[in-house]
């Protein structure tokens, strides 16, 4: 179809255009679709209005003052706790799921496949409402603790499979070299398996890390008190007392701050992976 | 004359029904070097590999110096060892496979310090003092620092068999350790495994190359069908074969060195 001297079949025969032409002819509309679109939204819309609700630079500032570093702050801190705590909940899930121990294996499969199948919402709506069924129930490290543990477990479930997937991709002779050199199977797994598991997968934990990031933002249904606000919460808050987008907007910005970076970290590493295979 | 360092008495091994090895019968002597030969699906790679544990066996004893391979007998029933127990048998027994295998995420040195490290317990700085001398001897003095991909295949074998005898091993069991490379880098492995041969390692050692099993081996062990078929001296087996069998596959493989 594509090769020159084949005469279009089911394309336009009467209008005599080259392909070349007809693309330049489709872009042209799209162009003026375009403009269409600018001018009918330039002169529809209350461009003050939307400025001041959403953009309104006094109270970018005044959230600047009010403790957005610290929501930003709570947001990496929450993150990060979580991370660490799906990665090793994540590692010894799929080490599970791979083990020769039947129970073992169920297990894990029956917690992977109920925490992904769960909207992370209701966990974080079962940790809320876990203080009021147990009266004494103390998590320690409030409200970390919680936190950690709501963003973590969900999180695992899914780091599980990603590191499940890693350490079967590592060859089998890895672990058979390391073995007939004597090394019992848990450290072989150690040593040499699980680095290059981890390795293999780092792009899609790198992902995982970002959804983190975005997923921390649901800890505001656990009931934070307001010092412990991060981004969404903080700019709700305000964003509730002023009548005013604003907060939210630059929460919102605050967000990308972290995840554009991680963003462009996991297209690097996945172009290091593909060359490297 | 002492025990046989290896012994192997009616070895027998099924993959799904299938039986692979149909009763197994070997014995190297401490310092022998035997040579495997058989064609391809005969069960060599299946022995080797039940030799170090790799694989279980379904029936028959392999002894290596006396010790029972994989399984303690008690009032003549045989109970499956512990993957500790294993382990630690496996530590006397080297292994080169036919692809390395070595760890990418290492160096070369790394690759051969790590077992004497993580294992033995050596200290680090002895481990990669001894590790650069086990180069040194492969002819690999200067690429301790290269990682795995860096090095070409007749290297990285060469670095496989360092990492091999890190672990001081009694045996060395060698799996085809040419027949994934370049035909110019051959000649440079064997020469490493000659040498191991000339300072009397026990070795088992599957392989095609015909020359090769002519001057270093002491017996050569021809296997088809999960049988062994006839073992002796080279320049029997080789030379002078007396089954079928043989005969067919030593024309067969002639045949194909020619037209390589
Ligand atoms: N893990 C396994 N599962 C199932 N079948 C296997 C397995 N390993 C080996 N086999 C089968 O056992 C038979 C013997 O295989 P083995 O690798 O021992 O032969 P080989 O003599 O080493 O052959 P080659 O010269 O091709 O390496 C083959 O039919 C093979 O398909
Ligand atoms: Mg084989």
């Amino acid at each position: 179809m594509s090769s020159a001297n084949v005469e279009p079949r089911d394309a336009e025969p009467r209008t005599g255009l080259s392909p070349r032409q007809r693309s330049q002819r489709s872009r042209a509309i799209q162009y003026a679709i375009l403009v269409v679109i600018v001018l009918v939204a330039a002169f529809t819309a209350n461009w003050g209005q939307i400025a001041t609700v959403f953009f309104k630079p006094s109270l970018i500032k005044s959230a600047f003052e009010s403790g957005l570093p610290t929501a930003f702050l709570k947001t990496i801190e929450y993150t990060i706790g979580a991370f660490v705590i799906g990665l090793l909940g994540g590692t010894l899930l799929a080490l599970m799921r791979l083990s020769s121990v039947g129970p073992y294996r169920w297990l894990a499969t029956i917690y992977i496949e109920f925490f992904r199948g769960l909207p992370a919402i209701v966990v974080f709506v079962a940790f809320s409402l876990l203080p009021l069924a147990f009266a004494n129930l103390v998590i320690p490290f409030d409200p970390y603790g919680t936190v950690w543990s709501a963003l973590g477990i969900v999180s695992a479930a899914y780091m599980a499979e990603v590191i499940r997937a890693g350490i079967q991709a590592v060859p089998k002779g890895q672990l058979e070299a390391a073995r007939s050199l004597g090394m019992p199977l848990g450290l072989a797994t150690r040593k040499i398996v699980l680095p290059q598991a981890f390795r293999i997968v780092l792009p899609p934990l790198a992902n995982d890390l970002i959804l983190l990031v975005k997923d921390s933002s649901l800890v505001f249904i656990i009931g934070t008190s307001a010092g412990d606000f991060e981004l969404t919460g903080f700019g709700r808050d305000l964003a509730n007392t002023e009548s005013n987008l604003t907060p939210l907007v630059t929460a919102g910005f605050c967000y990308l701050i972290i995840t554009l970076p991680l963003g462009l970290l996991v297209r690097r590493l996945e172009a290091k992976a593909a060359r490297a295979r | 004359m002492s025990d046989p360092l290896v012994r192997a008495v009616n070895v027998t091994k099924s993959f799904h029904h299938q039986e692979v090895l149909k009763g197994i019968d070997l014995e190297v002597d401490t310092g022998q070097v035997v040579c495997l030969l058989g064609p391809s699906g005969s069960g060599k790679t299946t022995f080797l590999r039940c030799v170090n544990q790799l694989e279980g066996i379904d029936g028959g004893r392999i002894w290596v110096d006396g010790d029972l391979i994989g399984y303690a007998e008690r009032n003549g029933k045989l109970y499956r060892l512990k993957d500790k127990e294993i382990a630690a048998q496996r530590r006397e027994i080297g292994m080169v496979f036919q692809r390395f295998n070595l760890f990418p995420h290492m160096t070369a040195l790394d690759n051969i310090a790590e077992a004497p490290v993580q294992v033995k317990g050596e200290s680090r700085a002895a481990a990669r003092q001894r590790a650069h001398e086990l180069l040194d001897r492969v002819g690999l003095g200067d690429r301790g620092a290269a990682y795995p991909a860096q090095l070409s295949g007749g290297q990285q074998q060469r670095v496989a068999i360092a990492r091999a005898l890190a672990m001081q091993p009694k045996l060395m069991l060698f799996d085809e350790p040419t027949s994934a490379l370049d035909p110019e880098l051959v000649g440079e492995v064997l020469a490493v495994i000659k040498e191991l041969a000339g300072e009397g390692m026990t070795m088992i050692v599957v392989t095609h190359e015909m020359a090769f099993a002519r001057e270093v081996a002491d017996t050569v062990v021809f296997m088809d069908g999960g049988v062994v078929v006839e073992a002796g001296p080279p320049s029997q087996v080789i030379g002078d074969p007396q089954h079928q069998r043989t005969k067919t596959f030593l024309t067969r493989l002639r045949s194909e060195q020619h037209n390589t």
